[in-house]
C-alpha cells in the first residue's frame, strides 16, 4: 500500500497508460495514438463543455473579451445607507497599496467609491483604470431562471411539442413497422416479395428530395401547422421494417404453429408472441426513431409555421433570427435541449453503436 | 441490456392502450376476411404510409416540375413543359453563376460540388484514423470511443449554435488566438473561412457515426493476419497499406457511399450556422430547394421540384451502388 502511495503520481499515470497486454513497453505508435486521442478529446468535448459553462455566466461575464473559462461573478457588499448591495473593487492607490472599495456609481472614466469598512469616511473618486473588480467563480442560475420566466409557458410548450412528436411518432413507427415486418417474415403469400421491394425502394427516396410534394400532401390533409403534419410523413421507415423482418425470420415458426393450434388469433400471435421476442430489434428501431424525431429540423421547419407548434429545435433556431441574439438565454436553452439526449446517450450508447455498425442506419 | 429492457417495457406499456382498441378490429378482420388475407391487413398501414409519403411524392414531384405558377394545389397549376428545367439551365456561361438566370442554383450547385468531395475526404480520412487508433490495444478505449461518438446524438441545431458561440467575434477561438498574440478573425463573415468551418463543423458532428462503422470493420479483420505480419517484422505503415486497407475495403466502400449520400443532403447545420452566407458562400443544394420552394416569396414549387428531381437522380445512383454493395453483406 505505502509503496503505491509513495510513487509520484505522474509516473503512476504513465505506467497506467503504457501498461499493455503481452508486451511491457509502448513504442512510438502508442504515443502517437495517445497524442491524437487527447487532442481529439479536447476538440470533441471542449465545445460542448464551453457552452454548458457559458450558460452559467452572468450577462456581463458573457460579453467579456477575452472570455473567461469558468463563470465568474462580481463580489458584492452591503453598505450602510445603500439599498442595493454594491460591487466590490480592488483599487491600486498612489502609495502602491491596494484597498477594497465598493463602487457606488461610474461617471465616465472615474468611479465614486466608498470604503465598506468605514462608510462614514465618505466617498472617494477613483479612476476606472485603477480599479479591478473582485470576482470569484460562481455558477449563475439567472439565465435559466429568466428563460423559464420570460418565455415561461412557451418553453414548456416547445418541450411538450417535441415530446409529443417524438413519443407518438416512435410508437406508431414501432407498431406499424413491426406489423409489416411480421407479415413479411411469417407469412407466405402472393405479393410478399413485391411488398418488400416496394418498401425497400423508398430507401432510394430521401425525404429532402420529396420535400415539396410531402408538403402538398400534408396541406391536403389539412395538417400544416399541426403536430401530426410532421408525425405522419416519418412513420414508415424502410430500414425499420427491414431490420425487424430480418430479426423475426429467426423466430421459429413452430411457436406460431403451436399458438394457432391453441386457437390464438393472428393478432394475438403477433402481439403476444412475436413482438415480445423481437424486443432487442424493436429497441434499436425505437432508439433511432426517438433520436431522429427529437432532432428533426427540415420537415418541422416547413410544416410547423406558427410559434405555438414550434418544436424545441425550431424555437432554438429562431432565437438567432431575431435582430439581437440573446446569448444568455440561448446558451441556457441549448444546454437544456441537449440534456435529455446526453442522458439517453449514457444509457443507450452501446445499443446505438451496435445498431449503426450492423445496418448503417441513423 | 437493462436499459433496453426498461425501454422496451416502457414502449410496450405505452403501446398497450391503443393496442387494446385495435385488437377487436383485428379479430373482426380475421373473421370477415379469413386467415389468408391477414398478412395484407398487417401490411396495409405501412404500405399506405409508404405510398402516401414516399412513392406518390416522386410522381407529384414530376408533376410539379413540369407545371408553373406559385399555387400549391395541382389543379391550379398550368402545364408548362420543360420550362422549369430550362430556367434552371439558362446560363450564358456555366462556369460563371452570375450569367445564369437562376444564379443561386448554380452557386448552390457549385458549392455542393466543392463541399461534397472535401467533406467526404476529410470525414473518411479522420474517421479512419480515429477508428485505427481506437482499435489499438490502449487504455480507456470505451471512454475515447464515447467521446468521438457523442456529437452524433446532438441535434444539428445544437451543434450549429455551439460552434457559432465559439466562432463569434468575442468567442472562445478568438480568445485563444489573442492569448497567443494573434488577431481576432470574424470567422463566419469571410466566404473562405465560413466554408472551411462549414466543412469542419459537419465533420465534427458526423465523424463518430462513420468511425463506429469503420471500427466494426476493423474488428472483423482476423487477429492472426497481424500476428503473422509481426513475425515478419513488417513496419506499421506496411501493415496498414498491405493488410488493413485491403481487408477494410468493403467497409470503406459502404462508408464512402453513405457519406456521399448524406453529404449531398447537408442542410440543418449550415442553415443555422451560416444561413448559407456570407452572401451565398455556403448555400448548398438542399437549402436552395428550401429557399425557392418555401422561404422566398412568391414560392416557386415548380423550380424547387425540378431541382429536387435532379438531386434525387444523383442520389439514386449512389443508393443503387450502396444496395448492390450491401447485398454481398448482411443488409
Amino acid at each position: 500500500m505505502s509503496e503505491v502511495a509513495a510513487r509520484p503520481v505522474h509516473s503512476a499515470i504513465l505506467q497506467f497508460l503504457t501498461r499493455r497486454r503481452g508486451r511491457t513497453r509502448a513504442d512510438w505508435t502508442d504515443w502517437l495514438t495517445y497524442a491524437y486521442l487527447f487532442v481529439g478529446l479536447a476538440v470533441m468535448f471542449a465545445p460542448v463543455l464551453w457552452v454548458v459553462l457559458s450558460s452559467f455566466k452572468t450577462p456581463v461575464n458573457l460579453v467579456e473579451f477575452p472570455p473567461t473559462f469558468l463563470p465568474y461573478a462580481v463580489e458584492t457588499v452591503e453598505v450602510e445607507g445603500f439599498d442595493e448591495p454594491l460591487p466590490l473593487y480592488e483599487v491600486a492607490t498612489e502609495e502602491g497599496e491596494t484597498r477594497l472599495l465598493a463602487q457606488i456609481r461610474r461617471v465616465g472614466l472615474n468611479a465614486q467609491m466608498i470604503d465598506p469598512a468605514k462608510p462614514e469616511a465618505g466617498r472617494v473618486v477613483v479612476a476606472v483604470a485603477d480599479a479591478k473588480p473582485v470576482r470569484h467563480i460562481q455558477f449563475y442560475w439567472g439565465n435559466y431562471a429568466q428563460l423559464l420566466s420570460t418565455s415561461g409557458s412557451n418553453l414548456w410548450l416547445y418541450v411538450y411539442n417535441s415530446l409529443f412528436i417524438t413519443v407518438v411518432a416512435t410508437l406508431i413507427t414501432v407498431v406499424m413497422n413491426s406489423m409489416a415486418a411480421f407479415a413479411l417474415a411469417k407469412y407466405r403469400f402472393k405479393g410478399n416479395t413485391l411488398a418488400l421491394v416496394a418498401i425497400l425502394m423508398t430507401l432510394m427516396i430521401p425525404p429532402t428530395v420529396v420535400l415539396v410534394p410531402t408538403y402538398l400532401i400534408v396541406a391536403q390533409l389539412g395538417l400544416v401547422g399541426n403536430l401530426w403534419g410532421v408525425i405522419l410523413p416519418t412513420v414508415a421507415t424502410p430500414t425499420g421494417v427491414f431490420l425487424l423482418r430480418q430479426y423475426m425470420l429467426t423466430i421459429p415458426d413452430e411457436l406460431i404453429e403451436a399458438a394457432r393450434m391453441d386457437h390464438a388469433s393472428e393478432w394475438r400471435i403477433y402481439w403476444r408472441i412475436v413482438l415480445p421476442l423481437s424486443a432487442p430489434a424493436l429497441a434499436v428501431v425505437a432508439i433511432f426513431s426517438i433520436l431522429s424525431r427529437w432532432n428533426d429540423f427540415l420537415l418541422p421547419l416547413v410544416v410547423l409555421n406558427r410559434r405555438e407548434v414550434f418544436t424545441l429545435q425550431l424555437a432554438l433556431a429562431s432565437f438567432q433570427d431575431e435582430n439581437q441574439i440573446h446569448y444568455d438565454q440561448l446558451l441556457a436553452m441549448t444546454t437544456l435541449t441537449a440534456l435529455p439526449l446526453a442522458f439517453a446517450f449514457i444509457f443507450l450508447q452501446r445499443y446505438i453503436a451496435s445498431g449503426i455498425a450492423s445496418t448503417g442506419i441513423k | 441490456m437493462r436499459a433496453t429492457a426498461a425501454l422496451s417495457g416502457a414502449i410496450a406499456a405505452l403501446a398497450a392502450l391503443p393496442a387494446r382498441a385495435v385488437e377487436p378490429v383485428m379479430h373482426g378482420a380475421q373473421k370477415a376476411l379469413g386467415i389468408k388475407q391477414m398478412p395484407w391487413v398487417f401490411l396495409i398501414p405501412n404500405l399506405l404510409a409508404v405510398l402516401l409519403f414516399s412513392l406518390m411524392p416522386v410522381f407529384i414531384n414530376l408533376f410539379y416540375s413540369v407545371t408553373g405558377s406559385d399555387r400549391l394545389y395541382p389543379v391550379d397549376r398550368p402545364y408548362i413543359g420543360g420550362a422549369n428545367y430550362e430556367t434552371l439551365f439558362d446560363c450564358g456561361n456555366y462556369l460563371d453563376p452570375s450569367t445564369c438566370s437562376r444564379d443561386l442554383f448554380w452557386r448552390a450547385l457549385g458549392n455542393t460540388l466543392v463541399f461534397v468531395p472535401v467533406q467526404v475526404a476529410a470525414m473518411i480520412g479522420i474517421a479512419l484514423f480515429t477508428a485505427i487508433c481506437l482499435n489499438r490495444d490502449i487504455r480507456g478505449r470505451g471512454f475515447f470511443r464515447s467521446i468521438f461518438f457523442f456529437p452524433v446524438m446532438l441535434s444539428p441545431v445544437v451543434v450549429a449554435l455551439t460552434w457559432q458561440w465559439i466562432l463569434q467575434r468575442n468567442g472562445a477561438l478568438n480568445g485563444l488566438l489573442t492569448s497567443i498574440g494573434l488577431n481576432r478573425v470574424n470567422w463566419l463573415v469571410f466566404p473562405d473561412s465560413a466554408f472551411f468551418w462549414s466543412v469542419f463543423v459537419t465533420v465534427w458532428a458526423h465523424m463518430g457515426f462513420f468511425t463506429i462503422i469503420l471500427l466494426a470493420g476493423l474488428q472483423s479483420i482476423p487477429r492472426d493476419v497481424y500476428e503473422a505480419a509481426k513475425m515478419d517484422a513488417a513496419s506499421p505503415w506496411r501493415v496498414f497499406t498491405r493488410i488493413t486497407l485491403p481487408m477494410l475495403k468493403p467497409t470503406l466502400l459502404v462508408v464512402f457511399i453513405l457519406c456521399v449520400i448524406r453529404s449531398v443532403q447537408t442542410f440543418d447545420e449550415l442553415y443555422v450556422l451560416t444561413g448559407g452566407g456570407p452572401g451565398s458562400a455556403t448555400i448548398l443544394i438542399v437549402q436552395y430547394i428550401y429557399e425557392v420552394g418555401f422561404a422566398i416569396q412568391p414560392r416557386n414549387f415548380g423550380l424547387a421540384a425540378a431541382a429536387s428531381l435532379l438531386l434525387g437522380a444523383v442520389l439514386m445512383i449512389f443508393t443503387l451502388i450502396q444496395l448492390r454493395l450491401a447485398r454481398g453483406r448482411n443488409l
